[in-house]
């Protein structure tokens, strides 16, 4: 087929601003209000420019937009090395014990910004039931930096009152931005609505970052950022997989939506190394709504059974499982408890249920015998008012699926299922770059540490958050920590080599040209047709999604097969998707909107493309539960105890893997 | 918007722009109404604000303005993640979330009033069960933190730190 090109014939050529930064950040979420922070206190009296650039309003982006009941990692009276060994377990024994430690070591600074800036945290009452934020402050409770005891659901997990906690921690990233704008002189420094496509190298010096560049969703405007350092935080990958919802339900995705691959696409187009990209996490959530299970798992102390009241993980399912997958399932990670799950389901045991209503049954008969039974009923109201703030906090659909369904936890349980895949390093996944460490952490081999802690192996690309490889298990404040761990050694790279300026070779209407190529494709031939949604000259965002999602759906594992794949059906999906990925060229914008739509998929296609080659190199399962290798069912431990490393080469389209050995630093 | 010049002979343009316009009467009426929804009599498309609020706040950039009836909708319902924010933000409470209805029975609604400390919801079953509840959202004033206010009494970054382990606001955790 004819490649397309755009020579602005047919669509309008756009404005285009270069914006020149010392420290580019992209993204708005955690990491990078958290990098805004620490970036703007170390650099402006250094003078210098921060820059930070957010697809949506950063009051309400990235992945805690709706908010959230609980921060899932607070190390508080714990001990780092802990921390370690519970990531280390439930993501079956391959991590960087280096970058989280690291992380550990740091989170909690984060936790107590948060309060101090106003997000409400329950702290134990003296009875030792939960206070919110409100009871908290008026009973003078202390802070948590001050030594006042949390909630906690689980061992890391403290409770919170979080409807506006993104809203809090973007005032402040928001704040610090202009604290440095201020006094820096820039006219504006906070890009909100602009989409960032592609990132550039640098002209002169070879494997250097140089420049991303994006596009306005509001106007008709291109954006080249500028940047010594960079610190890429764009996210995980939502609905690569064809989700379990195809009709309007497939908005209610379990992560954000909007988590659109960006953050992978825009490193390893730049030859950025990936690290076991392989890795993606299937949570067992709440069927449909995709609500949190988490606080009725540990707080509410709920059991899930199957539809006889059994429990999956015990019996016959632990010793089959043992056969494949011991000494992993005797610890019961995550990816274990749903491989035990869909045994049962596949037995035709389901539907698993949550039994909320034994769990509130239970803790109000423990209620009324130590309180009576009018002391115990207001406490049961106060139980099922958290119950219900655990959804209306962050899954607030699943709040109106229980309504719709005239579900009360208390009456009636719930279901719940295996969601469709999902990529991302800060939750409990760890799929993203291959970055240095700290170089602190005694007994990290030294070729983990290359100068600047989390650094990409491109130099001045920093990551963060979800594309941190290798490194799960941070959740909200521990991407927040990681943006500000970022932003500190990016600042001191860039003050290391004052005199480097970036400069790249690409023209500002090449990149135009290329942004803009789906608006030039579809102006072209969009009259062809007397409908221009049907129309044999190009493939809408729509249908290029369509296309990817039922390709990965099928043949990379996704919920049509149980997560069962293999080398043959890998091989067919990949030859589909790179067909997929040549149509890309002809993809087709009417608006600005689908403009961000097109660049969005390319990039979930490109992430899932890593997905998949992962998994294709690594034979063995290791993640029984999130995805099967049929041709290699067990876990090979002697052979495949190790990070899978690979780069893309954009320029020729190919793929280079490596084993890259696994350090146990904490015995 | 993004058209540069008309291309082809004058009849198609115009022949496919009738197209178009009908195409697009005959599907937005269907598609408008879907989980996050505006309610026709009380969106007045933020006239008075200097930007629409829903449309500011969307995270992944759904709510759009018809600029000849002046009201907001949801341009792609099935992006939706119903994240409550457009509902939350809508200063005319012109906007309601209708549960995805490929799993959601009809008839429930969510409701929130979102003040500057708290969160009142208001959660209506199917079957007519009413529940309320009222929880903190923040202990600091909106807008307490400025350019100004937030590093005020904070210590000094020391640059001898930078590439040590810890913030410039305390060190890392030692175990």
């Amino acid at each position: 087929m004819e490649k397309e090109t755009c020579t602005f014939s047919f669509c309008q050529k756009p404005e285009v601003v270069v914006v020149e930064a010392d420290l580019l950040l992209i993204g708005g979420g955690m990491a990078c209000c958290g990098a805004a922070y620490e970036a703007a206190r170390y650099g402006t009296p250094k003078g210098l420019k921060i820059v930070m650039v957010d697809k949506a309003a950063t009051d309400r982006s990235g992945a805690v937009a709706m908010g959230l009941s609980a921060i899932n990692t607070y190390v508080g009276e714990n001990k780092v090395a802990d921390y370690v060994k519970y990531v280390r377990a439930d993501l079956m024994g391959i991590i960087r014990e280096d970058l989280v430690a690291d992380l550990g070591a740091h989170v909690d600074n984060s936790v107590h910004l948060f309060e101090e800036w106003g997000l409400p945290i329950w702290k134990k009452g003296d009875d030792g039931f939960s206070l919110d934020g409100f009871q908290a402050r008026d009973e003078g409770k202390a802070l948590l930096k001050d030594g006042g005891t949390p909630v906690r659901s689980g061992k890391w997990q403290i409770m919170i009152n979080g409807e506006s906690y993104k809203v809090i921690v973007g005032e402040a990233a928001k704040a610090a931005l202009e604290y440095n704008r201020k006094a820096t002189g820039m006219d504006q420094n906070l890009y909100e609505r602009v989409f960032c496509v592609k990132a550039y190298k640098d002209a002169n010096e070879p494997n250097r970052i140089a420049a991303v560049a994006g596009f306005s969703v509001r106007e008709n405007k291109i954006y080249i950022f500028k940047g010594k350092a960079i610190i890429n935080a764009a996210g995980g990958a939502v609905n690569c997989f064809r989700p379990r919802s195809i009709a309007e339900g497939q908005g209610r995705a379990w992560y954000p939506v909007w988590n659109s691959g960006s953050g992978y696409a825009l490193g390893l187009q730049v030859g950025a190394e990936l690290t076991m990209m392989e890795n993606r996490f299937v949570p067992a959530r709440f069927k449909d709504g995709y609500g949190p299970v988490g606080a009725w798992f540990l707080f509410f102390k709920a059991q899930a059974r199957n539809a006889a009241g059994e429990d999956y993980c015990t019996g016959e399912n632990f010793e089959a499982s043992k056969k494949l997958y011991s000494p992993y399932v005797e610890k019961l990670g995550t990816c274990l408890r749903n491989h035990m799950m869909m045994m049962d389901m596949k037995a035709g045991k389901g539907p698993i249920w949550m039994n909320t209503h034994h769990a509130m049954d239970a803790i109000s008969k423990t209620f009324v015998e130590k309180f009576g039974e009018k002391d115990a009923q207001k406490k049961i109201k106060h139980l099922e008012a958290e119950a219900w703030e655990d959804f209306l906090d962050m899954a607030i659909g699943q709040a109106g699926l229980w309504a719709s369904k005239n579900i009360e936890p208390d009456k009636t349980p719930s279901e719940i299922m295996p969601t469709e895949p999902y990529l991302l390093g800060s939750h409990a996944g760890c799929a993203g770059f291959w970055v240095s460490g700290p170089g602190t952490i005694p007994g990290t081999p030294k070729e983990w540490f290359w100068g600047y802690n989390r650094m990409s192996t491109v130099k001045g690309l920093f990551m963060a958050g979800d594309v941190v490889g290798a490194s799960g298990h941070k959740f909200s404040s521990g991407s927040h920590a990681e943006g500000r761990i970022c932003a500190k050694s990016a600042i001191a790279l860039i003050l290391d080599e004052p005199n480097f300026k970036p400069v790249i070779k690409e023209t500002a209407d090449e990149i135009s040209a290329e942004l803009y190529l789906p608006f030039e494709v579809y102006e072209k031939y969009k009259t062809f047709s007397t409908d221009p949604l049907t129309n044999p000259y190009y493939i809408r965002p729509k249908m290029l999604q369509a296309r990817m999602q039922k390709i990965a759906d099928e043949y990379f594992g996704g919920c049509a097969t149980w997560y069962m794949t293999s080398k043959t059906m890998l091989d067919e999906g990949l030859k589909l998707l790179g067909m997929l990925k040549e149509d890309a060229n002809k993809m087709a914008a009417s608006n600005l909107h689908e403009l961000l739509r097109c660049w969005e998929n390319y990039h979930r296609i490109l992430s899932v493309e890593a997905h998949a080659r992962h998994i294709l190199f690594r034979e063995e399962t290791r993640y029984p539960g999130y995805y099967y290798r049929g041709d290699f069912l067990a876990i090979n431990d002697a052979e495949w105890k190790c990070f899978v490393n690979s780069t893309y080469d954009a320029a020729n389209d190919t793929w280079n893997f490596k084993k890259v050995p696994y350090v146990e630093i904490f015995a | 918007m993004f058209r540069k010049e008309v291309q082809g002979p004058e009849e198609v343009i115009v022949t496919h722009k009738v197209l178009v316009q009908y195409k697009y009467n005959h599907t937005q009426k269907e598609v408008r109404s879907m989980p996050s929804y505006v309610i026709t009599e009380k969106c007045d498309g933020c006239k008075a604000q200097d930007k629409t609020a829903c449309q500011y706040i969307c995270p992944n950039d759904l709510m759009a303005l018809d600029r000849d009836l002046m009201k907001a909708y949801n341009q792609e319902t099935e992006q939706c993640w119903e994240c409550y924010n457009c509902v939350k933000i809508c200063p005319q409470q012109a906007v309601e979330v209708r549960a995805y209805q490929d799993f959601a029975p009809l008839g429930a609604n969510v409701i929130p009033m979102r003040g500057t400390d708290s969160i009142m919801w208001t959660v209506k079953f199917r079957n007519g069960i009413l529940k309320r509840y009222k929880f903190p959202i923040r202990l600091t004033a909106e807008g307490a933190w400025t350019a100004d206010s937030i590093f005020a009494g904070l210590p000094e970054p020391n640059f001898d730190d930078l590439k040590k382990s810890g913030f410039f606001n305390g060190p890392a955790k030692a175990e």
